[in-house]
Order: C-alpha cells, then structure tokens, then sequence
C-alpha cells in the first residue's frame, strides 16, 4: 500500500472520528444541544396539557379537524424520503459520488420517521389507546396501511443505516475512541467485523438486498401518506394522482432536506475536503429534476379541476388562486418552486451557496404546501356552512417546534455518536477509483497479464 | 351469528370489545392475518366486520328516514329533542340547514346521520370504532375511539361531530349505562353522531326527532317490512319514496344513504349544496 494512500486514509479516519470522541460537543454543540432539549421539553409540555383539557386546546374544531399536525406529519415523511431512498437509488446505479453522503441521509430517514410517528400520537384524540390500532385493526383503514407502511421503512432504515455503519463501528472499535461504554457499544455493534473477504461479500450483498427492498418500500410510504387524503371524497384530495404527487413531492423536499443537512455538517464538522461542491451540484441536479416533475404535477392537478370548475372543486381552486390561501398558494409557488428551479437551472447560480439558498427555499414551500393541502380541503364546507376558520394555538406552535428541535435533536445525538461520513465505503471508492485508472491506463499501470482480459471485452 | 349482536349480547362491554369476532368472519379474515400480525403468541382478531348485514332472508328490520321538506318549517325542535336525551350538550346530531334548492326556494333542511350503506366513515375507521349494527345502522363505540378524527374528514355530510374538551355531563348522563346504541355519557377524545336512536328502536319507539317534529314532517320506516309511519300515518314506504320523487343527498357519491328527502316546493326540485 502506498503511502499517499495510508496517510489519505488517517486523515479520514481521523475526520471522521473527531465528532465521536470525548468532549467533542464543546461549549457551543452542548448550548444548543440544551437550547433543543428545552424546546422539546416545551413541546412534550403542550403535549401533555393537551392531553389533560382535550384537544379542544388547539384551533382545531369539528370544521376544520385536521391542523398543524397532519401538516408537520406530512412534511417529515416528506424529508424521511431523502435518505434512505436517495442513498438506495444511488447505490444501486452506482454512482460513485454517493459515498460521503450515504450515511447523512440515512440518519436523516430515521430522525424523520420518529418525528412524523410523534405526530400521529399528538393528532389522537386519546393518545392512551395507541395500541388498540394493533389491537383491533380495521385493514380498509388508510391509517393501518400507514402504519405497516411507515412502520416496514422505519425498521427497514434502521436496519439499512446499521448495516453499512458495522465496518466504521469496527475501526472505532479498533481505534478504542470514547470511555468504557462506548467502547462496549461499539464492539457490541460492530459484530467482530474485521474485514476478512467473506464478511466482506456478505455485507455487500446484504446492503445490496436492502437497497432493493427499501425503494418500494419508500414508496409505498409516501403512496399511502397520500391516501390518507386521496381516499376520501372532499374537492382537493379527492384525486387519481395523489400517489405519484406525493412520491415526487417527498422526493423534491427530502432532496432539499439532505442539501441542508449536508451543508450544515460541512461547515460544523470541516468535511469540505470529502463533501465537495460537486456533491452539492449533482444533489442540485435530482432536486431540480423532482422540482420541474413537482411543478407538472401541480398543474397537471389545478389545471384539470379549474378546467371543469365542479362545484367543490371549483371554489377550492378560487380560494387557492385569488382567495384566502392565496397568499400561502402563491408563496409555495413562487419561493418553493419557480425561484428555485431558476436558481438550479441557471449555470451561474450552480454553487454551494446558492443550491442551499434553493434547499432552504424548498423545505419552507414545502412545508406551506402541505399545509395548502390539508388546510383548504378541510376548510371547504361540506355542507351549507361558513368555510371552516384555523387559528393554530401555542400548543400546536410549541408542538410543531418541538418537532423540529426533536429532528435536529435526534440527528446531533446520532452523529455524536456515529461517523457522519462513511470512511470504509469512501476508502473502497479510492480503491475502485485506482482500480478505473489501471483499466484506463493498462500499459502505464497494469500487468501483462491484464491486457487480454480488455481484449476480450473489446471482442 | 353475527359479530354485533355478539357484542349487543355481552354484558360488559370493555371485555366484549377485546374479542368481539365471529367465527365465521374471523375466518374470513384470516388469509388477511396470514400475513400479519401476532402478539404474544395470539393472533388478532381484526375490527373488520362491518359488513352491509342485509340479506335476503332476514327479516331484522332495516331502518331508514324519510324527511318531508314541504312540512319542515325550520323549527329545531327535533334538535333540541335530540339534545336533551342524548345529553349532548352544542352537538347538533341532527341539524337543521337553510339552504336554496334548484328552483331557488329557500328550504330548510334537517340532517341527521345518513346511515349510509357504502358508509366512508365506516370504511377509514383504523380500528373498527365505527360499524354497524344488524339494522343497518353506524353506531361509534366511544370505549374503542382512539380520536384519529378520520371519520370527521371522511363524511361528506358532516355529521360527525368530536369531543373537543372534557364533556359537560349532567347528572342523569353521568349515570346512564354506556352502550353505542345510547352513547351517554360522552367521552373527551372520540367521536359522536346521530344513531337512529338505536334505543328506541329496541323498544319500539320512534328516534326522538321523529316525534319531536310537531309538522310530522319525519318518517321512520323498515326498509325490510316495507313500512314507514310519522307517529301519524303509517304508509308503504316504497310508496312513500316514489310517489313523492324522494331522493338522497349526493347520491352521485354512492354512499347509499338511509335517508330520503321529500322534495319541498316544486315536484323533483332538490337541494342545492356546496361540494
């Protein structure tokens, strides 16, 4: 082994590990780790409150009976599409550049999916008969697809991220980071993983396995999220394409979601040298591919009901265009959309800054556009009533920041505990990336003994 | 036999809800369970059977109502009924709308619970909550409710109304026995709506907006027996819904309702409503 090569690999390790190692929060990561805690407190303070008065407590009311809740349940189901999908997709096409990033998205994944199951129990009427739904499942429910569905990802990401994190917990191990319990956790996790060929294709085709399965399952989340909605008859969610809207949606925001992440990451743990501006630029690309996909998908939906001008569906589409959710249609169209396709598309604006100033951008239309979809719908009378009004209380305020925080607060719990970037995967890319350069190159670099191989290929 | 009146039959309901699963529909189920769901060892029964009871050979009486807008003036007093004996406190399980029908006539329109047969609210209930009875009648168990609010958006009526806070329940409702058929006393956190008064059913009784209405303008029938009466007349309900063009609300929706209208001005001239 060369010896550029052997010091390449220590500075990695050694990037790699700074994050986990003892004290490495410092004063300002335990300020904020405290500033998060004391939100989440907050939050599960609301909770309880709610739970003692009823839900009366919130701006909810028998006309407009779904809030901020099913909003921050969607959106963060939303973001759980990043990870593991994107990690799953780009594995499984190869693309080499994946592999600093792999593990960001994946820890995003499960820091997503126990926010969004937070907000189901914080949408429930009587939280404390949580397990009747396994109890007495009714399996016509949408709410028991969800479940199963979001339940399956949860476990299949868990076990995804696990998978691909046993070599680096085995060089933690071996390098004896942390204290005594640490090291007893990282050499419980890291099931003697001493990189011996065997262990190695076993690894592989396990994670190999996992990218397949975990793609439909991902799917299928975003797909029954969606029917929650689109298997109902009111104008606005009474549609055929809620399925795909939904997957793309997810696809769009939780691409957005890992750009931030990234960047934050970048910045805070000096990963520059790993996590290039070419990452940002690729992930730039997906994400205004899932962008303009979005935007078809929205005309495609407005532009077939504002056609027809049905009843329900027609005052709807007022209220959107020109009525009282104007100004939360327009801002999701504009700022969540159009501004950042322009900032993707347009080759000057194609630099770190400003495809997270794209990401940034994104997660908050996103997030008004859920909120444009379950709000309005909700609103519209079913019958001859007013339109449904919402004014969201501190609860659900403190709620829904406790849900964020808690997103935050998970991920920095996670990446103090395990490597953020993936330093075994990106060590074999330095060896696939030599290994290209000898078949490139075969008489510079390769045997005689190569060259026949190539021959035949050619032939 | 039929998985309700399992649960009508047992005494005390907390346990009943815990197994309240025919054999027969259990095993129907069970190639659904193939892939599923064991806990501790025992399967689980599956809140599924709500299915329409309706068949050819029974004679449990179907229950269904028949509205008459032309005698309706609009007076709530079938509301009122309604809420003092069922302790409901603002909820109104049938409420009154004033509403234009297609010749421009204001009309007023009473709404009770539909009943209806392809009942969407039935269908989202993640945990069987809501089913329905052998008299074809959607009944909410407030001791299985978990609050999802799913119904609520489901029902195209809105006629589904939640527990928001702690209910004010009187004394007579504090002492009332609990069942679906009379679900008094309400309980923070689930959700009610109108029942046919499925308690007055059991004792021969007409549903209390019925006799409340001093126009007679609500009729009370059995779909089976063919028969309708007001507390008045007693008619053949078939006759009743053709020779007056009686229709349903949103019937374009296929949810069946159990409920007809009689159209108030004008033969045929139906309700106008926004979705």
């Amino acid at each position: 082994m060369s010896a550029t090569l052997n010091y390449r690999r220590a500075r990695l390790q050694e990037r790699a590990e700074a994050p986990v190692r003892p004290g490495a929060w410092g004063v300002r990561g335990k300020l904020l780790v405290g500033g998060l805690a004391v939100v989440v407190a907050w939050g599960i303070f609301a909770w309880t409150w709610q739970v003692r008065k009823g839900l009366g407590v919130t701006g909810l009311n028998d006309h407009l009976s779904w809030g901020f809740y099913l909003t921050n349940f969607i959106f963060f189901a939303g973001i759980s599409m990043a990870g593991t999908l994107i990690s799953a997709i780009l594995r499984l096409t190869h693309a080499e550049w994946r592999r600093p990033i792999t593990r960001l998205a994946e820890m995003i994944t499960v820091a997503a999916l126990i926010v969004v199951a937070s907000m189901v129990v914080a949408d429930m009427g009587r939280p404390d008969r949580l397990q009747f739904v396994l109890l007495h499942p009714h399996m016509r429910s949408p709410i028991l697809w969800d479940v199963l569905s979001i339940g399956t990802y949860l476990a299949g990401s868990i076990l995804y991220l696990y998978l691909a994190l046993v070599p680096d917990l085995a060089i933690l191990r071996d390098a004896g980071v942390g204290g005594k319990l640490r090291r007893r956790l990282y050499s419980a996790l890291s099931l003697r993983w001493h990189g011996v060929p065997d262990q190695r294709r076993l690894l592989v085709r396990a994670i190999g396995v996992m990218a397949v399965v975990i793609v439909p399952v991902a799917v299928s989340v975003h797909s029954v999220v969606s029917w929650i909605f689109g298997m109902t008859l009111r104008s606005g969610w009474n549609s055929t394409i809620f399925g795909p809207y939904f997957v793309v949606g997810a696809a769009f925001s939780g691409i957005a979601g890992i750009v931030v992440v990234m960047a934050i990451f970048r910045r805070v743990y000096h990963l520059e040298e790993y996590i290039t501006e070419k990452h940002f630029r690729y992930l730039g690309s997906l994400m205004l591919v899932a962008g303009v996909m979005y935007a078809y998908f929205t005309l495609s939906e407005y532009a077939t009901v504002g056609y027809k001008m049905e009843v329900g569906g027609g005052s709807l589409l007022s209220a959107l265009l020109v009525g009282r959710y104007a100004p939360y249609f327009w801002f999701f169209a504009i700022f969540g959309t159009l501004v950042p396709i322009v900032l993707l598309a347009l080759p000057r604006t194609r630099t770190v800054k400003w495809i997270v100033t794209a990401a940034v951008l994104v997660n908050l239309g996103m997030w008004v556009k859920r909120f444009v979809i379950v709000i309005p719908s909700m609103a519209l009378p079913m019958m001859q009533y007013e339109w449904g009004t919402y004014r969201p209380t501190w609860v659900e305020w403190s709620i829904t920041a406790a849900g964020f925080a808690a997103f935050a607060l998970v991920f920095v719990f996670l990446a103090r505990i395990f490597p953020v970037i993936s330093v075994w995967e990106i060590e074999e890319g330095w060896e696939v990336e030599t290994a290209a350069a000898r078949r490139l190159l075969p008489s510079a670099v390769a045997s005689r003994a190569a060259a026949p191989s190539v021959m035949e290929e050619v032939s | 036999m039929n998985e309700q009146l399992e649960r009508d039959a047992a005494p005390d309901r907390t346990t009943d809800t815990q197994s309240g699963v025919s054999r027969r529909s259990f095993i129907g189920k069970v190639f659904i369970a193939a892939g599923a769901v064991t806990l501790g060892g025992k399967t689980v029964a599956f809140a599924d059977d709500a299915m329409s009871p309706t068949s050819a050979d029974s004679d449990v009486p179907q229950w269904a109502m028949v509205i008459d807008l032309a005698r309706c003036d609009g007076c709530k007093e079938c509301t009122k009924a309604c809420q003092e004996t069922h302790f409901t406190g603002d909820q109104e399980w049938i409420k009154v709308f004033e509403v234009q029908d297609e010749a421009g006539n204001t009309v007023f329109l009473p709404r009770p619970c539909m009943q209806c047969e392809n009942a969407p609210c039935l269908n989202v209930c993640p945990v069987g909550a809501t089913f329905r009875n052998e008299n074809g009648t959607v009944l909410v168990d407030h001791e299985r409710c978990i609050g999802c609010r799913f119904c609520v958006a489901a029902c195209p009526y809105d006629a589904r109304s939640f527990n928001w806070t702690e209910p004010v329940n009187p004394p007579g409702a504090t002492f009332a026995n609990y069942s679906p058929e009379f679900p008094v006393p309400h309980t923070k956190g689930t959700v009610d709506k109108c029942m046919f008064c499925a308690h007055n059913a059991m004792d021969g009784q007409l549903p209390e907006c019925a006799q409340a209405c001093s126009m007679s303008a609500i009729w009370f029938g059995d779909l089976k027996a063919d028969i309708a009466t007001n507390g008045l007349e007693t008619v053949q309900l078939s006759w009743l819904l053709t020779t007056r063009n009686a229709y349903r609300l949103k019937e374009e929706l296929g949810t069946r309702p159990r409920v007809w209208y009689l159209p108030g001005h004008g033969e045929g001239s139906k309700v106008v409503l926004p979705q």
